[in-house]
């Protein structure tokens, strides 16, 4: 009886996400009076700080065959860690590495699974979003063993303090077939999911050479930039910047949205946001019923003064 | 090439979302349903492009009840050569990925496609749950996949970037945006696609291992506060909604 957490790392180091499922396990063995343990594959340092999450010990495969991230070595690793302590629940964090992983620790456990969860379990009931992002739905995972995987960004996190202690784990590692020929980082850009503020822009904003005053503001606010779908379909921007029901769903703290209608399709991606600011000269647009502020106007006037009202607010 | 395709039903994108039977049921009830826009845009139509290139066949398969049906018939009317409809009501995703794993065991499919979530429960679990089941390798959240004989390229998501991978036939792939450009059925494959085989098969034995207790709807947004300067918003995002 204990909760194992997958924390995920590249590059050495453990990810951002990783503290999400960190904080998520950690309050929920404190609830439940057990012991929070982390289970962590391949090269990496740093792992004793999972102990201001609330995670006692970390189990380390520190095997370099697991630099790369293979869904199939990983639910190995995480299925034999379950063995050794026992755990009754194993918790993700519902990004690139939750949903590659989980669902094939599920299947091969016999466990049941409820991704993206965005509450502590009530008993056996994990809530979730679900279509989308306009309803949610509370699911009952009906199996002993229990996955659950969190949204980022869903539950505050709760500081502890203390520093884990990090223990070696070994265990044979299956091959799987799959050869890694090129690693691409985008390590300049702010990744979108993971990004606190994002700026957005669509096609108000009349074309791609006009992209430098969103750009201007996100850099400004330390932010990721996005858009919507039609933008990316006409390749004004690259396809990962594509927000909305067919591109990524983010839900930042603060969501700026210029120059976009707000379609259903739109907002179905970021509807998590905590706070939407939308600006557009359509006083019709259908974003501002979904937002918290909003600016009848024109983007290429608005997002200057931004940019300008805030390198004060920061003077 | 034998390629798979497993495709979902899922309410129009448009969809009112509403429910019944005291919040624990998604009311149908004058809504439009679709392919899983992921199932087809990205998983389905990058297997038609495979196969027109290097031969072979694509199945579409489907979990469901015979009011699929309409659904599998569009799936056959993009391109499809012919499609599968295991019988049963969909419990969870484990059960749906059971019975694909059972009917595929058999079949000796090279590539088994999926998009990378449903657009109503947005799970993400059936492809990696299938993989498991068949003891396959799984890509998930690709964006590009080329086949050179029986060896794939594709490119997928990881922290912070993408990864270039080679594996070889038999594998699961999760489909996201990239793999394809949409396709709108003509007239041809309309008509086709009725005469098509659709194969309705029954249901393996499986347990699921989830269950929905109940719907809610998020609360209303309180409303919009208009501004009027960019300074008033700056300072109303500082101070009111300390967001930045």
């Amino acid at each position: 009886m204990s909760v194992l957490i997958y924390t995920d790392s590249s590059n050495g180091a453990l990810t951002k996400n990783a503290f999400e499922a960190a904080n998520y396990g950690g309050q929920l063995a404190k609830a439940a009076g057990t012991d929070a343990i982390a289970i962590v594959a391949g090269s990496a340092s740093g792992l004793e700080e999972l102990g201001n999450y609330g995670i006692s010990k970390v189990l380390h495969v520190a095997d370099t065959e697991l630099d790369n991230f293979d869904p199939q070595k990983i639910a190995h690793v995480v299925a034999a860690a379950v063995t050794e302590t026992g755990a009754d629940t194993i918790v993700f964090t519902h990004d690139y590495s939750g949903k590659s992983v989980a669902p094939r620790l599920s299947a091969k456990l016999d466990a049941g699974l409820v991704t993206g969860a965005i509450a502590l379990p009530n008993g056996n009931v994990v809530k979730k979003a679900v279509f989308s992002g306009k309803a949610f739905a509370e699911i009952e995972i009906t199996t002993a063993t229990k996955i659950i995987s969190v949204l980022p960004n869903s539950l505050d996190k709760v500081e502890t303090g203390g520093s884990a202690e990090v223990v070696a784990f070994s265990t044979e590692i299956p091959s799987t077939g799959i050869t890694v020929k090129e690693i691409k980082k985008e390590s300049t850009e702010l990744s979108l999911t993971e990004a606190d503020i994002v700026v957005s822009a669509g096609r108000g904003l009349k074309g791609p050479e006009n992209w430098g005053i969103v750009e201007d503001l996100a850099k400004e606010l330390g932010a990721a930039t996005a858009c919507s779908r039609p933008v990316s379909d006409i390749g004004w921007r690259p396809h990962h910047e594509h927000v909305g029901q067919t591109g990524i769903a983010i839900r930042p703290n603060l969501y700026i949205a210029a120059g976009i209608s707000g379609a259903i399709q739109h907002l179905a991606g970021v509807n998590g946001s905590k706070v939407i600011v939308v600006i557009n000269t359509d006083s019709e647009a259908p974003f501002f019923k979904a937002a918290d502020y909003g600016i009848v106007g024109d983007a290429f006037e608005v997002l200057p003064k931004m940019l300008e009202a805030i390198k004060q607010l920061k003077a | 090439m034998k390629i798979l395709v497993c495709i979902s039903k899922a309410p129009d994108t448009t969809a009112k979302i509403a429910f019944t039977d005291g919040d624990t049921k998604f009311d149908e009830e004058g809504v439009q349903f679709i392919v899983n826009p992921y199932d087809e845009w990205y998983a389905l139509v990058r297997g038609l492009e495979l196969k027109e290139a290097n031969g072979g066949s694509v199945t579409v398969l489907n979990v469901g009840a015979a009011d699929s049906d309409p659904i599998i018939r569009k799936a056959l009317a993009i391109g499809a050569d012919n499609a599968v409809r295991i019988d049963a009501e969909t419990t969870d995703a484990l059960y749906v990925a059971k019975q694909i794993s059972n009917y595929a065991k058999e079949q000796g499919f090279d590539i088994i496609l999926a998009g990378k979530e449903t657009i109503d429960y947005n799970g993400s679990q059936i492809a990696g749950m299938v993989s498991e089941l068949l003891d396959s390798p799984y890509i998930s959240l690709a964006s590009k996949l080329d086949m050179n004989g029986n060896i794939a390229t594709i490119e997928r998501e990881i922290e912070g970037g993408v990864e270039i991978i080679e594996v070889n036939t038999p594998f699961v792939l999760s489909a996201a945006k990239g793999m394809a450009e949409p396709r709108i059925p003509n007239m041809r494959g309309i008509m086709a696609a009725r005469s098509k085989p659709l194969t309705v098969v029954p249901s393996s034995e499986a347990t699921a291992a989830t269950s929905i207790k109940g719907f809610t709807l998020p609360p209303e947004k309180s409303g919009c506060k208009y501004v009027d300067t960019a300074e008033e918003l700056v300072a109303l995002l500082h101070n009111e909604a300390k967001a930045i």
